[in-house]
């Protein structure tokens, strides 16, 4: 791969907004001030002038969680087909996998985080808005047995809409089976970090999103179970400004910390530091 | 019938109802309330009683018939509080060895600014969670609606039954109309792509069986008879075996 196939690949969400990527200033979607690309992403992708935050890429987000050169991809060829023939599911497909330039939402693998082994799998907002079907199911179920059979602990960064429709009730049954597979990482005393980014909801956050041990979240991350528009019109009533953000989502007791983009890799490696001092008493404390 | 009309039938008022079920089903019912965190939820209805001389546990989201009913037991859409009391009574049962019983039928889990702000998804995972592994028997029966993530969070269980008239879907047919073609119009098409029916789910392996209106008066024995079959396994296979039920699917 050339050097500038990764420049490309990193820009993702640059390109999204009709840019190209070698242009060298786009409006920030919020404060609508031409900033400087390379700025934006020397500063991680948040906005030098108003520090609204850009969606991330998945491989991009593990690059700037893990160490350099520590990550290595499992199950990278899995793709999804159309199981229940559903009309125009082949082209969302291509559509998406043009898009992300990855087969599918999902991207797992290990990597060390100052060192330390772990198991991460970090989701893509740009595969058909990180949906959740068969495969994006079976991928993170495989990384928790993986990880539950090394005893390593899990890192997961999610972005999704909730489950995939066009697979019905299989992408349903992911929540399930994620869940049952996290419960059994869980069981054996293994650590489970979440990461909630912009947005995270539906079938995911009623799963796998919400069964960390530890959850972060990254600040203004959309993070609910219901979309708003539904809500907006079941009740008939305009939501308030800070409804499902992840400021109000700690206030009511489901995060147990924000954190800055620049600030989250120490503050995930502190997490596992204080999860490694005497595992050798684990087995005891599990019976 | 074609899908569309089983989802419309699905939610006709003239239904059995979860408590009709119960009623059918269960003897000498104590209805329990309460999730012991917040509140009662009343779209959910739990307790314990016999099928046969065997003691169950039984947890029903329940829609009532009269519009009065319906309003106390919210249409049958909980709010986390619902969950949590379903969650409690299952726990129970698996600390007295009851296999538990639930009785599946609803839109969907309750949207609104309370259900978000008590954590509607995080109750829906720990349900999921939570009866991955809970080391009693679990047999679900959707009876009318299966509502995505708010029928799901009551059926990851040993077995899931489906009347033959209900349906299971990961999405309503007029939401999936509406994000796919801007118009739920096209409810019927939705319906038809989403394989929602019972023939269709038992086809894809995610059901177990499909039970018939007009042998509904069976239920009772059919139901005994698989927990009993259900009770009889060790417990560390029981809990394989639900694990592997859902594994499976997909991939």
């Amino acid at each position: 791969m050339k050097l500038s196939d990764l420049f490309i690949k990193a820009n993702n969400e640059l390109e999204k907004d009709g840019l190209r990527p070698r242009s060298r200033k786009i409006t920030c979607k919020k404060c609508q001030n031409l900033v400087s690309v390379s700025k934006i992403r020397k500063n991680n992708f948040i906005c030098p002038e108003c520090g609204y935050y850009f969606s991330v890429r998945a491989r991009r987000r593990i690059l700037m969680l893990t160490d350099k050169r520590s990550f290595v991809e499992i199950d990278a060829e899995m793709e999804s087909r159309n199981i229940l023939d559903f009309p125009g599911y082949e082209e969302k497909i291509s559509a998406a996998i043009e898009k992300s330039r990855e087969k599918e939402g999902v991207i797992c693998g290990t990597a060390t985080i100052d060192g330390r082994k772990i198991c991460i799998f970090s989701m893509d907002s740009n595969f058909m808005m990180g949906s959740m079907g068969a495969v994006v199911g079976e991928k993170i179920t495989r990384l928790f047995e993986y990880a539950t059979h090394n005893s390593l602990p899990v890192l997961g960064v999610t972005v999704s809409g909730g489950a995939r429709m066009q697979e019905g009730m299989i992408s349903l049954m992911q929540m399930s089976k994620v869940s049952a597979a996290v419960k059994r990482h869980s069981n054996k005393g293994n650590l489970y970090i979440v990461l909630l980014t912009n947005p995270t909801t539906g079938g995911v956050d009623a799963s796998f999103a919400m069964l960390g041990d530890i959850t972060l979240a990254e600040p203004g991350a959309r993070v609910g179970f219901a979309g708003p528009r539904v809500i907006e019109k079941t009740l008939n009533q305009k939501l308030p400004e800070d409804f499902q953000r992840a400021e109000k989502v700690l206030e009511c007791g489901f995060i147990d910390s924000i954190v800055p983009r620049d600030e989250q890799k120490d503050f995930i490696s502190k997490i596992l530091e204080l999860h490694t001092f005497g595992n050798a008493g684990r087995e005891v404390f599990n019976g | 019938m074609d899908d569309y009309e089983i989802v419309l039938g699905a939610r006709g008022e003239n239904r059995l109802t979860a408590l009709n079920f119960i009623d059918l089903v269960v003897t000498d019912f104590i209805e329990l309330h309460g999730d012991r965190l917040y509140g009662d939820d009343k779209a959910i209805v739990g307790g314990i009683g016999k099928v046969g001389n065997m003691p169950v546990t039984v947890i029903g989201v329940e829609k009532g018939k009269s519009l009065e009913q319906r309003i106390e037991h919210n249409f049958g859409s909980a709010q986390p509080e619902g969950y949590r009391k379903a969650l409690r009574l299952m726990k129970q049962a698996e600390k007295f060895h009851r296999p538990i019983l639930i009785f599946v039928d609803t839109a969907g889990a309750f949207c609104g600014i309370d259900a978000e702000e008590h954590g509607q998804g995080r109750a829906i995972a720990d349900n999921l969670f939570e009866m991955s592994d809970l080391k009693t028997p679990i047999l679900s029966i959707v009876i009318g609606e299966g509502g995505s993530g708010g029928a799901l969070a009551l059926s990851h269980s040993d077995r899931i039954w489906m009347m033959e008239d209900a349906y299971f879907s990961v999405v309503s047919p007029e939401s999936c109309a509406n994000i796919l073609w801007k118009t739920t119009d096209r409810a019927y098409e939705a319906a038809n792509a989403l394989s929602l029916t019972a023939p269709k789910l038992y086809q894809l392996g995610i059901i177990d069986r499909i039970c018939r209106q007009d042998s509904v008066v069976n239920l009772p024995e059919e139901i005994f008879a698989e927990l009993e079959e259900l009770r009889k396994k060790p417990v560390s296979m029981l809990v394989e075996e639900r694990y592997m039920k859902f594994r499976k699917i997909g991939y």
